[in-house]
């Protein structure tokens, strides 16, 4: 009973130190921030119920957007080497193809209308800066063209599997413009100098992302990066839920890849240990019978 | 040479060379250990498991790691983690082993402590106890710098930038340290030998002492009772257990050591495969970046209260800076537990919650060690800073006081008698 008084003791203050410098400090170092919302309310410059006419969409497509996008899944392929695009734009423009798919329909519609509002980059791009972004605004547009250029991008984009090459995908559509993954061979498809100079910094490698920022940070930065790095040049990328899943799930298929492994092994290991224990206190109960 | 007749047996093979059966009575079946003690007294052999533990998973990563500033990062989180079979748990296991190490040597030491299991006659265990810890430290500190991660790069700029708070000399101390102006590849190289083999070899000598130091004196009981050890084991081995107060190192005092080293187990294994984050700062899965600062610098937790001590003092007093004073405070913080047997002056051996000032003392000391190291992770700012300089100078105050209080307490017990 002693024993038991002891290891409550011990316990306790161990419990309450072990609280003070892991749950507690981390709430005092990273304070809580809005919840990540993938409804992208924030921008209502154009009516998204508008039902899209695909076929008009197509067309407007192909008059105002592919001289500068290539849209591999309709046949459009890229204009120039990623270099030599990277060299004229300051970023790789992006493939289309999946555009429908990863991108929610609020952003991608209020994005074409005017991108760098829609990416909350504002603080970068404006007249005072005398920086333009690469991509102008459509605000010309009238919202139901736009509505069929968003309908026409989401008729056309690829299905993509639930396995790592799904995943792998959609990392590359989201991500690999301007981010590498060193432990997956993937170099951002923007030349590493050319990102430095547009970015104004070297976007991080992601490979160990998932470890060092972690899921839930992650969360909430890809979905508004300016709430947890005021200033960042990190737009916000106006995936949706699933697609940053998706990111997610290839983010810790390559920077924790062994957690499966892990985890089913653990199991294991405790069980050992937990029969290990009991057949030792029988050892110790049958050893101590003679000398109490 | 003695004759050596043909043996009957392997044992006696072994035996005639090397006298095992005096040994293994020596070391383990006539090494006798006091009967009343609880399972505080199984943390030596817990200490010797995961230390055995950090040594062979140490000895798979030295297999695969690349001291080396462009490759060290990648060669742990890439190499081991995902390439080599089964990196991922040697590395597991050497983290949280070194984390989980410390916890224990502080429980170890607290016992100690708590039961005055330092007082005279046991002077040499305890500070060949203090000097472990303090090997440990170094230990664990130049580990922490191999991944080369954020975190590691800028806790070894800052730990040893400490050292140029030294009077004369320091400056070109911190460039000899290092190896370089600045944390580079050289300190790295020279972190991983002393993590690899200086500091290796020192700590099995201090635990060979360690154990060395246990044999005269004996080991303290739960209520520092004072007894005959040798008469003990007479009625022992006559086959008067019951009434004997000691029990032999093997079976008997194993036997329950290793129970517990089951129970410790269940938990020492559910932190490496579920719950490793708690001993790998995040942080330090960002490449080491020499010209970016992290926005939080702090040492692990086993530091946090030294660490505290040390930048507990943010203002000046009597001229002095505070850097200057925390650099003193920080200092005497280091070395003040190593002369535990002579700030304690009371003759005598008990239980701290048997001895009427003591006690407070204990307890008012675990109170602010824990104060220390919770704040020592906390932003040193508004608040924070006066709370981390009240446990700074608490913690002082308390040792320069202890001679004094248990001065009394001797005078108070002797009055009674």
């Amino acid at each position: 009973m002693k024993e038991f008084k002891i290891l409550a003791v011990l316990v306790a203050l161990v419990g309450i130190t072990y609280y003070g410098i892991e749950p507690y400090a981390h709430s005092v170092m990273h304070p809580a921030v809005a919840p990540a919302d993938f409804t992208f309310q924030d921008v209502k410059n154009v009516d998204t119920s508008l039902a899209g006419n695909v076929e008009n969409g197509k067309v407007l497509v192909e008059a105002n957007c592919i001289a500068c996008h290539a849209i591999e899944n309709a046949g459009h392929p890229a204009m120039m080497p990623n270099a030599d695009a990277a060299a004229s734009y300051g970023v790789v423009p992006p493939d289309l193809s999946q555009a429908g798919r990863i991108y929610d329909k609020n952003y991608l519609a209020n994005f074409i209308f005017d991108p760098v509002t829609a990416m909350h980059v504002q603080h970068k791009y404006n007249p005072e800066s005398g920086k333009a972004f690469p991509m102008p605004s459509y605000n010309w547009m009238s919202p139901q063209d736009i509505m069929d250029v968003v309908s026409y991008l989401q008729s056309i984009a690829p299905k993509v599997a639930d396995n790592v090459e799904g995943h792998k995908s959609t990392f590359e559509a989201a991500c690999g413009r301007c981010h590498s993954m060193k432990y997956a061979g993937i170099e951002a498809s923007t030349p590493a100098n050319m990102i430095k100079e547009h970015m104004g910094a070297t976007p991080p490698d992601l490979s160990q992302y998932i470890k060092s920022r972690g899921e839930h940070y992650l969360h909430s930065f890809i979905n508004d990066p300016q709430i947890l790095l005021k200033g960042t040049s990190m737009p916000r990328v106006g995936l949706t839920e699933k697609a940053q899943e998706e990111v997610f799930a290839y983010m810790e298929e390559v920077g924790d890849s062994k957690k499966a492994e892990r985890e089913s092994l653990g199991v294991w290991v405790i069980l050992y240990s937990i029969i290990f224990a009991i057949l030792a206190y029988l050892w110790k109960r049958k050893i101590w019978s003679e000398v109490h | 040479m003695a004759e050596f007749k043909k043996a009957d047996s392997m044992l006696e093979w072994f035996d005639q060379r090397l006298g095992v059966v005096n040994f293994a009575k020596v070391m383990m079946t006539e090494y006798w250990i006091p009967k009343n003690i609880n399972f505080l007294w199984a943390m030596g052999v817990l200490l010797t498991v995961l230390f055995t533990f950090l040594v062979v998973s140490g000895i798979f990563l030295l297999m695969y790691y690349k001291p080396d500033a462009n490759m060290a990062f990648d060669s742990v989180n890439y190499t081991i983690m995902q390439e080599v079979a089964y990196g991922w748990l040697f590395r597991h296991i050497h983290a949280v082993g070194a984390s989980v190490v410390f916890l224990i040597i502080y429980i170890h030491m607290f016992t100690g402590i708590y039961y005055g299991s330092y007082k005279k006659g046991r002077e040499m265990i305890w500070i060949s106890g203090m000097i472990l810890f303090m090997l440990f430290s170094a230990e664990g500190f130049s580990g922490y710098m191999l991944p080369w991660g954020q975190m590691s790069y800028w806790a070894a700029y800052v730990i040893t930038e400490i050292f140029g708070g030294i009077p004369v000399i320091g400056d070109e101390l911190v460039v000899w340290i290092r190896g370089n102006f600045y944390v580079a590849d050289s300190t790295l190289t020279r972190f991983f030998m002393l993590h690899v083999l200086l500091i290796p070899l020192a700590i099995i000598g201090g635990i060979v002492f360690h154990f060395y130091a246990l044999r005269f004196p004996h080991v303290n009981n739960e209520q520092g009772e004072f007894f005959d050890f040798d008469e003990e084991a007479e009625k022992y081995k006559a086959g008067d257990k019951k009434h004997s107060k000691v029990i032999p190192f093997w079976p008997v005092f194993l036997s329950k050591d290793v129970f517990v080293l089951g129970v410790f187990l269940i938990f020492f294994f559910y932190l490496v495969f579920f719950h490793y984050s708690f001993a790998m700062d995040p942080i330090n899965f960002d490449k080491a970046d020499g010209l970016k600062t992290p926005a939080h610098i702090y040492p692990e937790w086993y530091f946090l209260w030294s660490y505290e001590v040390l930048r507990g003092w943010f203002f000046e007093i009597a001229g002095i800076s505070g850097k200057d004073l925390g650099l003193m405070a920080f200092g005497f913080a280091n070395a003040i537990f190593l002369v535990m047997p002579w700030l304690d002056r009371s003759p005598v051996v008990k239980p701290a919650n048997q001895r009427p000032y003591f006690k407070y003392w204990f307890w008012l000391m675990i109170a602010d060690l824990m104060v220390l190291t919770e704040f020592g992770k906390l932003p040193p700012t508004g608040p924070n800073a006066w709370v981390g300089f009240g446990a700074s100078l608490t913690f002082l105050v308390l040792f320069i006081a202890l001679p004094f209080i248990t001065k009394a307490e001797a005078g108070k017990v002797k009055g009674k008698k």
